[in-house]
């Protein structure tokens, strides 16, 4: 622990990444450039995200990373033990008990308080590039509110699919003002967007910080005769029963076998241990039978 | 007798573009009235593209003035204009035919994309609405309705140049720039495209400037027809006068050049 200065970064590194930081809560939706730092692991493995909890977290915090909602994969494991190293700070697997989270494409299931922070791993930050590869062009877009060209990705949508088969990274409006990429969630998780918490968004590679602050309006957008739909795998957890959580559907072999889980561990293990019990649950473990 | 004179579209003012020392165009004024439409020829090289993107917005005068007709404040200099309102004209009021398709398109979206953006653009939000005035445009065009949801990458040269065009004047703009619309066309295509251009123009009420080397093409469309030479604009009148009794020895060598078949 010693070897390290607190949670990795300098403390210069970490003043210019928390100006950013204000700055971006300052102006919801505008994406802010920062000095973004080499970090010791590739890019695209939540670099900006890392940076971002770096410069948020306290020694007094609780830190719980989740990677596509499970807290057992191999990015959450690493980044959990990168600060648990640098850092030092605890680390906890329950929504309910963090007070930072780093996350890569989900939002918790369990509603988030005001006295935690939710910091997102965002790979490209930009919404309109995909249509508009010119930065300059995109930039003035956003100044000049010209987001017109948002909706010709959703019209191409609904022409090709018959609906807006975007499903995730799905666009938002924030507080009436910036068009912004809310990262890789499902579209299922942009409803929840609007939070008590505070969500920070850094993207390491694009070298951009932005926010959005708590109770902040967020609209998806969407077209009159085709509204926006936060659509999720029509089936309950086989684990948990849950039917409000968002599923992964898990290919069990190949004979057409699959099963549908919360792709939130946290969230599905604190059902299990309420005792509810999916399809395919096994039974409590004090009935196994030994091999 | 008296007679009231309509006010002008447009009226440019003493124009100036340089390069460095070089001059893109110098001093050039005029004034286009509303269903007006206007010739600019000469030869590469002489200024005419440079002009045109003066007058369109997308080049930054060195001097002069460029007052356009607004419709809530009339004649207004959209040199000093800001940039959000200049920019929305460009895709409300007036409308820009690049010489090349593939610039005035956005090639990865499907046709009925392309008509669209521009009326998502100042605000459309309806899909059936947005779709039914493509496919509306598509067919006046002369574009068949099924080719609605394919990419402008599968289709001709001409037929781009079509669907361009189409998706300028889906937003009913009052003035359109034409930059060489029927460059790079074979013959019989660009006979038709002219054809086509000419019905808008007429039934829609159109004023325009057309940047053209072909005479054929101003003959067929302009009204009135200003001739460049270096930067300079040497002779100005109405088309059949200027292409029938040129004055200027460049004007002059320009018709005389004309194949005749």
């Amino acid at each position: 622990m010693s070897d390290y200065n607190f949670a990795y970064l300098d403390e210069q590194t970490k003043r210019m990444i928390r100006r950013a930081i204000l700055k971006g809560l300052a102006i919801p939706g505008y994406q802010v450039p920062f000095a973004s730092r080499e970090m010791p692991m590739p890019y695209g493995w939540g670099t900006g995200g890392v940076q971002v909890s770096a410069a948020t977290l306290t020694p007094d915090d609780t830190f719980k990373v989740i990677d596509q909602g499970a807290d057992d994969t191999t990015n959450a494991v690493s980044i959990r033990k990168f600060f648990e190293r640098t850092a030092g700070v605890a680390t906890t697997e329950e929504t309910e008990k963090a007070s930072i989270i780093q996350t890569r494409h989900r939002i918790p299931e369990a509603a988030l308080r005001e006295d935690q922070i939710l910091v997102y791993q965002v790979p490209i930050p930009e919404p309109l590039r995909f249509l508009e590869p010119r930065e300059t062009e995109t930039r003035k877009m956003h100044s000049l509110e010209e987001y017109g060209l948002m909706h010709v990705k959703l019209y191409e949508d609904i022409s090709q699919h018959g609906q807006i088969a975007t499903s995730y990274a799905y666009p938002v409006k924030v507080q009436d003002r910036y068009v912004m990429d809310p990262s890789p969630i499902p579209k299922f998780d942009n409803p929840k967007l609007e939070m008590a918490a505070i969500q920070l968004f850094g993207a390491g590679r694009e070298q951009r910080i932005y926010a959005v602050p708590p109770y902040t309006k967020v609209v998806s957008l969407d077209f009159e005769d085709y509204p926006f739909e936060a659509s999720k795998a029509d089936h309950a957890c086989d684990l948990c029963a849950a039917r409000d959580s968002y599923l992964d559907e898990v290919i069990m072999d190949d004979a057409g076998g699959r099963m549908f889980v919360c792709s939130d561990t946290d969230y599905c293990r604190s059902r299990r241990e309420a005792g509810h019990s999916g399809a395919l649950a096994s039974p409590a473990p004090a009935q196994e039978v030994p091999a | 007798m008296t007679r009231v004179e309509p006010n002008p579209l447009l009226s440019v003012r003493g124009v100036d573009k340089t390069y460095g020392a070089r001059i893109g165009c110098r001093d050039v004024s005029f004034d286009l009235y509303p269903g007006e439409v206007m010739g600019i020829v000469g030869e590469s090289g002489s200024g005419k593209s440079t002009l045109l993107n003066c007058l369109a917005g997308h080049l930054d005068p060195d001097g002069g003035a460029v007052l356009f007709d607004t419709r809530d404040r009339g004649l207004v200099d959209t040199v000093t204009m800001s940039e959000p309102e200049r920019r929305m004209l460009g895709r409300t009021d007036w409308a820009f035919v690049h010489q090349h398709a593939r610039d005035g398109l956005r090639m990865s979206v499907s046709a009925g994309g392309n008509i669209g953006e521009r009326l998502m653009a100042v605000g459309g939000r309806n899909y059936g609405s947005i779709r039914a005035s493509a496919i509306d445009w598509l067919d006046r065009v002369e574009i068949d309705e099924s080719r609605v949801d394919d990419r402008p990458s599968a289709f001709s040269g001409g037929m781009q140049q079509r669907l361009q065009i189409a998706r300028n004047l889906v937003t009913g703009p009052r003035l359109v720039f034409m930059d060489e619309p029927t460059g790079g066309l074979d013959v019989s295509v660009q006979a038709r495209l002219l054809d086509l251009l000419r019905g808008l123009v007429r039934e829609m009420g159109l004023s325009a400037i057309i940047v053209t080397h072909d005479l054929a093409v101003v003959r067929l469309l302009a009204d009135r027809l200003m001739v460049m030479k270096s930067g300079h604009v040497v002779e100005t009148g109405l088309t059949d006068q200027v292409l029938d009794d040129p004055q200027h020895a460049y004007t002059q060598l320009l018709v005389s050049s004309v194949l005749q078949v």
